[in-house]
């Protein structure tokens, strides 16, 4: 394939035997895109085994696949023709594959959909044509294949698009055109029939060739999903390298960019590239990386804005569309995991508002659950904040996938956000306290005994510095002072757990969460916790700021703080001995009275 | 953004996803023109760093020069550069070249095999020390979990249907009939331990692309492609014994790439001069199974 000649990806769908193979078969052949010998070589391959040849098997590349006589996932095939150099992805129409369809079609730039005249519109005729519309394909041709079987008559072509027309309008969907064809007789596919004079349309490759060029993202708003932040420090290079994809938009040296949900902002300084001249500006679909003016402490999976355009959206709720393609249905209250943009955490299926038959558009309103190829209008949760574009606005920061044990088992698209939103902790806790059931001593007596008012203390900033020794010394002074104070080590344990760098956001998550629900226990009880928590972050802070109370979160923070709008009680200077840091917090402790001397009862 | 502009972008996109999500990961390289192109595009991804280890497997049989190359390169751009091999098989001389066994069958000893192990680290691995120039044996070898490979979509049927991120199972098996969905730039990086997974940054570029990029970038590329004033060139690299050159004139990668697009080779295949396709009626899916790329 040659550079500057165009290339486009399309993809082939349809129900299951309506001639996806044989289509294909065809279109490389006539196209005159097989490898030379190849066309030979396979007629020669039936001859010897004494079947008849068809256009089916030049598709079949793989062993397996011609003994199950279906395709099975989806390969790329390559033609050309005097526009450009197409990629088809076929799609495989078994039900069983739907996976590899929406894997084929997710790639695509443009469709084609085929329907068997004789059989009419199936069930995958109609769900490969809503999830088209889902997966974001707008150019799709609609062919009435096989038309030979029905000897090529008019009526029963015009009743089959009459039929699948119906059911696009219903999901808002406008083909581009429909084609009857023979593709084993080859009639229609590059030429115009000879057998369907009646038809005036163009052929089937005329429409292919017509399909535009996937629109221009450069004049959408900035957006970059933050996929890592690189410092390679120890080769000598001290760059701190902000890494992601442009979605949409451009950047340029001196724009002022802004971080969601963190809402952090800085200038950009520079654009990094290995081995090419200097750039003042990137655009969409560049894999960048990108310096700031400032050194603000930003995590992989934000979403990167420019001040100056159309905001994201942050929240903890969002309405989406979704489908779903997982072995195990999808159901309420159950932790899944989001990836949208270069983020993956938590979140929760709070409310399925419509469960949508994709096959036969029946709605059900009732369903307590979604089924695997189900399409459902439902409400999501988070447990901290998630940014995010509406599809309608951005398209491709409006899309996210659902993993569930391990696996990608659904995807969706954004298309409301919820106002008064809560987070999923916040909703745990007015549960969990209207099932605690209290005993009859009350906090105040617990503090007049224990002369102190329980709290969750937290130390947190950078890695190596002295966070746990100092939380170590406090729990040690405390205790001589007859305070009754526990040091909660659980980060020690999250360090030695070692596992793949994708887990730990989630086993971190994890450990907030199991920080908190331990304090909340401990401080209940009438104790001063101390932890200890690498770079503790704004949306981190408020998690266990909701966790623990009513008991109240203390924040000591040693060196650069990662906290932007959370408040810290206490900032010690990095450059500051151990002894001295003790007595600092020890003073901060009596200052909230949080240490009650026995006169001040 | 022309063609291999977006080819590139979407690699360096994988790769960075990769390295974000496999704590154990390393690439194979295979001193090939498209394992080369790889850790290129790792050097772009990482900003001229290379922070992932990279691992050949050394059947014995490679062209001498392949070594010496990869060794060069290894020193030049600072690589955690490992290899392994299958030391039994050689010692007693099971290979096919010493005529004990078939071509698949030496494949499977010498490559499947040896990756295999050398991966799960339960065979010895040997690793660059950069200040001595010199092989040593890892003390502890662990397995790696995520193995990046310079697989194309267009080399044969099997490699199409392969994903950007494709699950092994414990025994390395490819359930090509269950893969995991991928969508939007959205990836199978969630795992089960004990399963790992094959990454393939190369799976759109075609053998053409490749040369382009070589050229557009200026990758020093192993001589082995080029016609050294026989008239014969190497189009794909392996073993000595089970590689033939093809009949080609271009000494320089201007001329190969003129030659992929309206040469002799335009229309066939690159593997045609490797002995053991020819062996298996459906190309390399056995051996595929078994873990070799």
């Amino acid at each position: 394939m040659t550079v500057g000649h165009e290339q486009m990806n399309i993809v082939i769908v349809g129900h299951v035997d309506h001639g996806k193979s044989t289509f294909i078969g065809r279109l490389m052949a006539d196209t005159g895109s097989l490898p030379d010998g190849k066309l030979e070589q396979v007629k020669a391959t039936c001859a010897a085994n004494s079947k008849p040849f068809e256009y089916a098997f030049l598709m079949d590349a793989l062993k397996d696949e011609q003994a199950q006589g279906i395709t099975i996932d989806t390969a790329r095939v390559f033609f050309k023709t005097k526009k450009r150099h197409y990629i088809i992805l076929d799609a495989p129409g078994h039900i069983e594959f739907l996976k590899n369809m929406v894997t084929g079609a997710a790639r695509a730039e443009a469709a084609v959909l085929l329907i068997d005249a004789k059989e009419g519109v199936q069930e995958n005729s109609r769900r490969h044509g809503y999830l088209l519309a889902m997966l974001g394909v707008k150019q799709v041709v609609v062919v009435i294949n096989k038309m030979d079987l029905v000897n090529y008559d008019q009526t029963t072509y015009e009743r089959v698009k009459e039929e699948y027309t119906a059911f696009l309008s219903e999901i808002g969907v406008q083909p581009k055109a429909f084609v009857p064809i023979s593709a084993f007789h080859g009639q229609g596919l590059i030429e115009d029939s000879k057998e369907m004079p009646w038809f005036d349309g163009k052929s089937v490759l005329e429409h292919i060739d017509e399909f535009k060029k996937e629109e221009d993202k450069t004049n959408q708003p900035f957006r970059m999903p933050v996929q890592d932040i690189y410092k390679f420090t120890e080769e000598n290079d001290d760059r701190r390298l902000v890494a992601g994809t442009i979605e949409t938009g451009s950047i340029n040296v001196g724009d002022e960019v802004i971080f969601y949900p963190s809402k952090k902002t800085s200038k950009v300084k520079s654009i990094e590239e290995f081995n090419a001249p200097v750039q003042t500006s990137s655009k969409a679909g560049n894999a960048v990386g990108l310096t700031l003016e400032t050194q603000i402490y930003t995590r992989p999976g934000e979403l990167m804005a420019k001040v100056d355009e159309l905001q994201p959206k942050s929240g903890y709720e969002f309405k989406a569309n979704i489908f779903w393609l997982g072995k195990k249905p999808m159901i309420l209250d159950k932790r899944y995991k989001i990836k949208c943009g270069a983020s993956g955490q938590p979140v929760y299926l709070k409310k399925i508002s419509k469960v949508l038959d994709a096959s036969d558009l029946s709605t059900n309103d009732v369903k307590k659950q979604i089924d695997r190829h189900d399409v459902a209008e439902c409400i999501f949760q988070t447990t901290k904040p998630m940014a995010f574009d509406l599809t309608s606005e951005l398209e491709s920061t409006g899309r996210f996938v659902i993993v569930d044990d391990y696996e990608i088992s659904g995807g969706g698209i954004i298309t409301d956000t919820v106002e008064s939103g809560k987070s999923r902790i916040e909703d745990y806790i007015e549960k969990r306290d209207f099932v605690w059931e209290k005993g009859k001593i009350t906090q105040d007596n617990r503090i007049s005994r224990f002369r102190q008012t329980p709290k969750l203390i937290i130390i947190t900033g950078g890695e190596d510095k002295g966070k746990q020794e100092l939380a170590k010394a406090l729990e040690e002074n405390l205790f001589k002072q007859d305070r009754n104070v526990y040091y909660l080590g659980l980060s020690n344990m999250l360090l030695s757990l070692g596992s793949d760098r994708a887990h730990k956001v989630q086993d971190r998550d994890a450990h907030i969460r199991q920080l908190g629900e331990v304090s909340h226990l401990f401080t209940d009880a009438g104790l001063i916790v101390v932890s200890t928590i690498t770079n503790l972050d704004d949306q981190e802070a408020s998690i266990l700021k909701l966790l623990a109370q009513p008991s109240e979160l203390i924040i000591v923070n040693i060196g650069e703080s990662s906290l932007t709008d959370f408040p810290v009680d206490y900032q010690l200077d990095e450059t500051l001995p151990l002894d001295r840091r003790l007595g600092r917090v020890l003073e901060l402790l009596r200052k909230k009275s949080i240490l009650l001397d026995d006169y001040a009862i | 953004m022309d063609h291999l502009q977006k080819l590139e972008a979407q690699s360096v996109h994988i790769l960075r996803e990769a390295y974000r999500e496999f704590k154990s990961l390393c690439m194979l390289w295979s001193i090939g023109k498209d394992s080369t192109v790889l850790l290129w595009l790792a050097r772009k991804a990482f900003f001229g760093h290379v922070p992932i280890p990279l691992v050949h497997i050394d059947t014995a049989y490679k062209i001498p020069e392949m070594i010496q190359y990869r060794d060069r390169h290894a020193m030049e751009w600072k690589l955690t550069m490992i290899y392994g091999q299958n030391v039994k098989a050689l010692d007693e001389k099971q290979t096919f070249p010493d005529g004990a066994i078939d071509r698949i069958a030496c494949c499977k000893a010498l490559k499947a095999d040896a990756l295999k192990n050398t991966l799960s680290g339960s065979w010895p691995r040997w690793k660059l020390n950069l200040k001595t120039g010199q092989y040593e044996e890892e003390t502890n070898p662990q397995p790696f979990t995520g193995v990046i490979v310079g697989a194309r979509a267009d080399e044969e049927g099997s490699r199409s249907k392969e994903r950007y991120f494709s699950p092994r199972d414990k025994q390395s098996d490819w359930d090509i009939g269950d893969q995991p969905p991928e969508m939007w730039n959205q990836y199978k990086t969630d795992f089960a331990p004990g399963t790992h997974v094959r990454i393939h940054p190369l799976l759109d570029w075609t053998e053409l692309n490749i040369w382009e990029y070589i050229q557009r970038e200026n990758i020093p590329i192993i001589d082995l492609y080029f016609d050294q004033g026989q008239g014969t060139r190497y189009r794909s690299l392996g073993c000595q014994p089970c590689t033939n050159p093809v009949e080609s004139t271009a000494t320089n990668v201007d001329e190969i790439v003129e030659e992929l697009k309206t040469g002799k080779f335009a229309n066939i295949a690159e593997r045609s001069g490797r002995a053991q396709d020819k062996e298996d009626g459906g190309g390399l899916e056995t051996l595929r199974r078994e873990g070799y790329m």
